[in-house]
């Protein structure tokens, strides 16, 4: 029981980890710009075919990532310099209305392109392996690179945004976007530089997850909500806030589904508990979201925002 | 009070004018299109109608309390589902089915706009899609009713007996609940409570400082709009005779925004338009084109970067420069 249930946290903890590379840019751009990107899901979406045909043209796992990367931040780019930047300044309900038609556009493309039905990415050689956890249970060692690789880019975001010139420029412009660009700096290019790689880190996610996942063209959808959620309980901007929040996210979902109805048949009898765990287990995060909010009204380290 | 002319529209108010004209088209549609043999398309305008009210219900609170509810399919799903509900309990009536529709979108609205309500801007749109997206789950879950498929249902019978088996009736039965639903509208925007509701949209801080409790008014109005768009959904399931948990999908609620944005946002009409109008487009190019979400969403897209302010702003900008009265706001 303890060796499934640390099983299932390990595998909450990779959730997470990806969740937190999508909702990473998302909370950055919703924090630094004010800017709610439905279309953040299709672009992990997008990583995820990017890397399905960069992978199958080229043979390699390795190479399909290393050219998805580069193609990502350029994607990001042209999205920004062609379409976000003229939404920056208009109301919310427009960005919501643009990015919604990103989101129609890009998965009806994706469907004419790669058609409907789900590809599949082959596993690098080297990560298809597993290692033992606790007992006989084995942890597949895919999952676990991709625990480590988040953790890095969660440690490197860190450093970025606590310890560089830019990352202090991200901080101001978070909480003072006027004030920030008053002081001379050109907050446009900042706000390019940040989406791009925002743009990279959700296909990253998405590419990385192919080759557990299957791709398909819903994809973008479920990821996107379960960020927002993320980035409503870490607290919009906060990149910290949004690392727990996303663990929180993976752990709660992929241990609620599990254990979820196991506890519930120890209160009611087997049907009812069925039943019931079937409707409460998608709906954890969602009731942990209301309670944290509930809670604290602007996330866990989110700040007052002062309108 | 001083009340400038959008804010207070007179009795010739052209909206309602125009209001009046779409009625009095739609009113003859049915006879029309079974003169030219197009008796199909019958049920494609009775579903344009349909979305018309989900998209009124929505303006309520988009338009003139300022909330961008991107969850409100799940009251259309919970009108779809409280009809399917009653439906295979027995009962068959179509007003019982709107009494069981509004009860439970009134609870779910108190409970979920107790929580969201305390919320705004962003916030907001991403706890109203939260809760957009649990009510969906929730219709996922429920394994008696069809699960991820959903159930097909049979119509409602209206005064005991089945009348509704008619695509005729069903539509002037739309058409009549969708003119008194834009008319309790008018009225209620018009009121006292309507005006402090556009006071909230407006500035919400400034209504507090002169004594006014929002909550009230945004709870009220969040309310009204749930069991309105809640009467959508029953009118769905029996136009479309199945239930499924598609109809609260989060692209749904979406839906439901570009409906009002495009027509124009706080007026009613623009709403009603956009939903006559989007419904249409979308039956139109899925006809031209298998991929016809892709121009929908280039088509929107455009409007949005090109056109500020929907469709009503755009027209009239245009008849404004005919008129050569030009661009006033």
């Amino acid at each position: 029981m303890s060796t499934l249930l640390l099983l299932q946290v390990m595998n909450g903890v990779q959730f997470g980890i990806l969740l937190f590379l999508v909702a990473a840019g998302l909370t950055l751009i919703f924090g630094i710009m004010d800017f709610i990107n439905l279309a953040h899901g299709a672009l992990y979406m997008v990583g995820a075919y990017l890397m399905a045909t960069f992978a199958a043209t080229t043979g390699n796992f390795w190479l399909g990532l290393a050219l998805t990367l580069p193609a990502m931040l350029v994607l990001g780019l042209l999205l920004e310099l062609g379409i976000f930047r003229k939404l920056y300044q208009r109301p919310h309900l427009d960005q919501v209305l643009a990015t919604f038609a990103l989101v129609l556009i890009t998965s009806e493309l994706v469907k004419m392109i790669w058609g409907a039905a789900p590809l599949n990415v082959p596993m690098p050689e080297s990560l298809s392996g597993s290692v033992p956890l606790a007992g006989p249970m084995r942890f597949p060692v895919y999952r676990l690179a991709i625990i480590l690789a988040g953790l890095g880019l969660a440690l490197g975001l860190w450093y970025v945004i606590g310890r560089t010139r830019l990352g202090m420029l991200l901080r101001a412009g978070a909480s003072n976007r006027n004030m920030v660009s008053a002081l001379g700096v050109d907050i446009s290019r900042l706000f390019t530089v940040v989406f791009a790689f925002g743009a990279m880190l959700a296909g990253f996610a998405g590419a990385i997850v192919s080759p557990i996942l299957s791709v398909d063209p819903g994809m973008g959808d479920s990821i996107l909500i379960l960020a927002f959620v993320v980035i409503v309980i870490g607290g919009v901007g906060s990149v910290r806030g949004a690392f727990i929040a996303a663990l929180l996210v993976g752990i709660i979902d992929t241990v609620g589904r599990i254990f979820g109805p196991m506890l519930l048949k120890m209160a009611f009898d087997p049907a009812v508990a069925n039943q019931l765990g079937r409707t409460l287990a998608p709906m954890l995060v969602y009731l942990l979201m209301i309670a944290i909010l509930c809670w604290r009204p602007n996330g866990l380290f989110g700040r007052s925002h002062a309108k | 009070m001083t009340q400038t002319p959008s804010q207070m529209p007179a009795k010739g108010d052209p909206r309602i004018r125009i209001a009046l004209c779409i009625f009095a088209c739609l009113a003859i549609v049915p006879p029309l299109l079974s003169l030219v043999g197009l008796d199909y398309y019958t049920s494609v305008v009775t579903r344009m109608m349909i979305y018309a009210i989900a998209a009124l219900s929505l303006d309520l609170i988009l338009g003139y309390g300022a909330l961008v509810s991107f969850g409100h399919a799940a009251f259309f799903g919970i009108g779809a589902y409280a009809a399917l509900f009653l439906q295979t309990r027995g009962i068959t009536d179509f007003f019982l089915h709107l009494a069981g529709a509004s009860l439970a979108a009134t609870a779910f609205a108190l409970v979920t706009g107790a929580i969201a309500l305390r919320t705004r801007g962003v916030y907001f749109i991403m706890i109203s899609l939260a809760f957009g997206q649990m009510a969906f789950f929730f219709f996922i879950s429920l394994s008696a009713f069809g699960g991820d498929d959903g159930m097909s249902l049979s119509r409602a019978t209206l005064f005991g007996q089945e009348l509704l088996r008619s695509e005729v009736t069903l539509f002037y039965l739309v058409l009549v609940i969708l003119v008194v639903i834009f008319g309790f509208l008018c009225r209620l925007t018009r009121s006292r409570f309507g005006r402090v509701l556009i006071g909230t949209r407006e500035d919400s801080l400034r209504m507090e400082a002169i004594g006014y409790r929002i909550m009230p008014y945004q709870m009220a109005a969040y309310v009204i709009s749930a069991v309105i768009c809640a009467i959508a959904g029953v009118l769905i399931a029996n136009q479309l005779q199945y239930v499924s948990p598609t109809l609260s999908s989060w692209q749904r609620s979406g839906e439901f925004i570009i409906m009002v944005v495009l027509g124009g946002v706080g007026n009613l009409v623009g709403a009603l338009a956009g939903a006559l109008l989007t419904i249409g487009l979308e039956e139109a190019l899925a006809r031209f084109s298998e991929h016809w979400k892709l121009w929908f969403g280039m088509l929107l897209l455009a409007v949005v970067l090109f056109s500020p302010g929907g469709l009503t702003r755009l027209v009239e900008r245009v008849s404004g420069r005919i008129t050569g009265k030009g661009d006033d706001r």
